[in-house]
């Protein structure tokens, strides 16, 4: 089994509604030191062993539905999870 | 004309839509089920707004795989009448059928109430019935209308006349005020703003009708010509 933790973030280039206004809640509780946030979507799959390669196959998964590729960004990381 | 009024888990502008082709326009419609496999009996399609697969994930994003949304894509290939409202809008363009994306409004409000358009261009079969430049009432409902595409998305909108529909006053950050675009061909139109919702005075504005009044002439007028 794998566990594949995947973070969706939107663009640098894209304008970050949620996170300017998150931004802005900090500064008001004298924060100030904080530049810049941005907010995103942080998920976990449990996969199991298959035949298909892993790497492919989340890239897979990535690029059709967990992130919009216009104004979204992703990364993973896979951990092997042992089981007893 | 016999439309499609495609309803997704979650569709909540679908009797609104429904009522509007039916009572106000006086045209043939059917409501169809997000799993039908087949629309080559339809004219024209509608996608409803609403909050399809509740929003899950983003907005349109899972409705864009279900069975019937490959059927909407033959349709729009086969040149049909494709109008996306609303959420309708989200998932055309989550399918690819028009470009770009939605962000939350800039404002974070969802926002609830009636907007002026301006009608940039009435060369399409959506909005002929309107003068160009003309000015519209019609109402919004929508949490995530920002529009955004790229630099090179925008100019390739601009030189085809893609964009259709601008607000008067930009209710939520969308790019350069659009608020509804069609495709390269002109047969697939998505818009934030809800034409189904104002379709009688006693709605507070009658401006939405002339949107499905366009669809219809030119529909008539194109199978007219070929018989």
């Amino acid at each position: 089994m794998y566990k594949v933790k995947v973070y969706v973030t939107l663009r640098e280039s894209v304008l970050d509604p949620q996170g300017t206004a998150v931004k802005s809640a900090l500064h008001s509780m004298s924060y100030n030191e904080v530049q810049d946030v941005r907010i995103g979507k942080y998920m976990e799959l449990t996969i199991e062993k298959s035949d298909r390669d892993l790497d492919t196959a989340v890239r897979e998964m990535c690029e059709k539905l967990l992130a919009n590729t216009v104004i979204e960004d992703f990364t993973y990381e896979v951990q092997e999870v042992v089981t007893k | 004309m016999k439309f499609a009024v495609i309803v997704f888990p979650g569709s909540n502008c679908d009797v609104d839509m429904y009522h509007a082709i039916k009572d106000e326009l006086g045209e043939e419609v059917e409501y169809v089920w997000h799993d039908e496999t087949d629309l080559s009996r339809f004219d024209g399609v509608l996608l409803p707004g609403g909050f399809s697969y509740g929003d899950y994930l983003r907005s349109g994003a899972i409705a864009r795989f279900s069975n019937v949304m490959k059927e909407v894509v033959k349709a729009a290939e086969a040149g049909k009448p494709v109008l996306g409202v609303c959420n309708g809008f989200q998932i055309l363009l989550e399918a690819g059928l028009l470009p770009g994306a939605m962000k939350r409004n800039e404002n974070l409000k969802f926002m609830c109430r009636p907007v002026n358009l301006k009608v940039v261009n009435n060369e399409t079969s959506f909005t002929s019935a309107y003068q160009k430049d003309e000015v519209i009432s019609v109402p919004i409902a929508h949490g995530e209308g920002n529009y955004y595409c790229d630099e090179e998305t925008l100019q390739t909108l601009k030189e085809n006349n893609q964009i259709v529909f601008t607000y008067e006053t930009n209710p939520n950050g969308s790019l350069i005020d659009i608020a509804g675009i069609t495709n390269e061909r002109g047969n697939v139109l998505g818009m934030m703003p809800h034409p189904e919702r104002a379709v009688d005075e006693l709605l507070g504005s009658a401006d939405g009708l002339k949107l499905f009044q366009s669809i219809v002439k030119n529909w008539r007028e194109s199978h007219v010509t070929k018989a």
